[in-house]
């Protein structure tokens, strides 16, 4: 008998220019993910692409900006909004980071860093925990890019993100490309990093390409503006293999090529999850 | 649950440089912090330039890119959607001084503003001609309620919408014949997609007055005032076809 091949194969970040392909892709396995943050508007023609898309797909709510790692609780209204979103939309997951963006009332877009001690520990647990309650679902947490190194952390990061599973309930979201990006800037080992994380809290994996900085030579950055690197392919690859398929998205934010660009790059990654899904089978 | 000041002194460090906080001075001495740095006020200025397309195009990528920095340094975003960030991008734009030879600027500013205001406003019915013929004809007083995404601007000296509009579409430049006087402009989304077109100043005072509550009747009056001559039977057909409107109530 042949495992039922998952609704979530290999999806690709939703681009309003890909809109009309997007829509009618058929590919099996294909799914899309947005950030809620460009869709929690009011009404209007963005929220009615939205619906369409779902209407036809899976559709993922990766948010960039609850900052669950900043000094303050989530934003009450930002949890309402994204409450409602998830309402309407009705997503397959709903996905934060492990980092900050927001402090007294002012968002910073970015995802920036945070010592992983007792302390960030337990701000995270009770902000994921709100956040969790809010929603009334569980959420998944994502592993961010880092540059810079920090002598503070008490915690690994597979120990740290193992230990919010633990006490939270949420799931992880593994981006492999960010563990590559991280192990060439801070000198971990990506290999070891992804053989620790807790393979059954994974529900789902990012895939993206990154670059050198321009003015910093040997800097990597997450920049999700090429193709995915042999490297990171290969990551993913040893990930598969060791913890069976997962809902798989490729994120591209620049230098956006053609759509079909796009699938035949999503065509490589759901090779890998039928491969695996096959072999299971057997 | 006790706070200590990292956050605070790492959002200092990436506007000032520094911090006497030992780990983000750490943090800030490494090249790479500023990675930080230029991704937020990449995101920042990326979010004006998506905000205020037409005011870009008129003013050039490098001059537009300086000018959204300095706002950005000025005024983090508040709200985490940056959709709707750069509220006062419009009073600021009107504040530098590089800029102040060309006064139309901040009017182009205010309608990109409008454009997305209405673009993102809640969706709503327009309201049917029909329906609001049959209570004026039983001779009852109404009060128009405006649909969300009902915006206008005027501007009493520069042809702004002439200006705005034309690069908007990404048309030539205006006409040279172009007349240099004050215009308003009405947005609406009537199916959907974002619609304008210019008005007089007697429909700016109409519409004015229904968003305060006024009934129809005052509203209209005060309409001829601001504009003599004024055909109300007409302005209202074109602003019900706008879809201006989402219903009446009765007083």
């Amino acid at each position: 008998m042949n495992a039922p091949r998952m609704d979530t194969g290999a999806g690709l970040g939703l681009k309003p220019r890909h809109f009309d392909l997007a829509l009618a892709g058929d590919a099996p396995g294909l799914w899309f993910e947005v950030h809620p943050e460009n869709y929690m508007m009011d009404g209007g023609p963005r929220l009615a692409w939205l619906e369409a898309v779902r209407s036809r797909h899976p559709v993922a709510l990766h948010g960039v900006s609850l900052s669950l790692a900043g000094p303050d609780a989530p934003d009450p209204q930002h949890l309402r909004r994204l409450a409602a979103l998830a309402e309407r939309i009705e997503p397959v997951l709903v996905s934060e980071h492990l980092a900050w963006s927001r402090a007294d009332g002012r968002y910073f877009p970015d995802l920036l860093p945070v010592p992983r001690n007792s302390s960030s520990l337990q701000r995270l647990v009770s902000h994921i925990t709100q956040t969790q309650d809010t929603l009334k679902r569980r959420i998944v947490l994502e592993n961010p890019s880092h540059y810079l190194h920090m002598d503070a952390h008490t915690w690994s990061e597979p120990e740290f993100l193992a230990e919010l599973v633990r006490r939270t309930g949420c799931g992880l979201l593994v981006d492999v490309n960010n563990v590559h990006v991280s192990a060439a800037n801070i000198g971990i080992d990506a290999v070891a990093y992804l053989a620790q994380l807790p393979a059954a809290a994974i529900e789902e994996i990012h895939l993206a390409g990154h670059s050198s900085d321009q003015s910093l030579p040997g800097l990597l950055v997450d920049s999700h503006d090429a193709a995915i690197a042999p490297a990171v392919w290969q990551l993913y690859r040893t990930l598969v293999e060791r913890i069976g398929p997962r809902p798989t998205l490729i994120e591209r934010d620049g230098n956006i090529p053609e759509f079909e660009v796009l699938l035949a790059e999503r065509e490589i990654a759901q090779q890998v999850l039928d491969g695996l899904s096959q072999e299971q089978a057997a | 649950m006790m706070r200590d000041d990292y956050h605070q002194q790492f959002l200092q460090a990436i506007w000032h440089g520094q911090s006497t906080h030992p780990l983000v001075a750490a943090l800030a001495a490494q090249p790479a912090f500023a990675v930080y740095r230029n991704t937020i006020f990449k995101g920042c200025v990326d979010a004006l330039a998506g905000n205020y397309p037409t005011l870009q195009r008129l003013i050039g990528d490098a001059c537009f890119h300086d000018v959204a920095l300095a706002y950005a340094r000025e005024h983090a975003p508040d709200d985490v959607c940056l959709i709707n960030y750069g509220r006062g991008f419009p009073a600021f734009v009107a504040g530098v001084e590089a800029l102040a030879e060309l006064p139309y600027l901040p009017g182009v500013a205010a309608l990109d503003r409008a454009w997305s205001e209405a673009h993102l406003a809640a969706d709503d019915a327009p309201l049917e001609m029909a329906a609001l013929h049959e209570a004026l004809a039983q001779g009852r007083d109404v009060r128009l309620v405006l649909h969300a995404a009902t915006r206008w601007h005027s501007d009493d000296s520069h042809p702004v919408f002439s200006i705005w509009s034309t690069q908007r579409q990404e048309e030539a430049a205006p006409s040279p014949e172009l007349a240099w006087q004050g215009e308003s402009a009405l947005l609406t989304r009537p199916d959907g997609e974002v619609q304008w077109r210019a008005i007089g100043a007697g429909t700016c005072a109409f519409l004015a007055a229904c968003q305060r509550g006024t009934h129809i009747a005052e509203a209209a009056a005060l309409a001829q005032h601001a504009e003599s001559g004024l055909d109300i039977a007409q302005m209202l057909g074109e602003l019900i076809q706008a879809g201006a409107f989402t219903s009446f109530q009765f007083p």
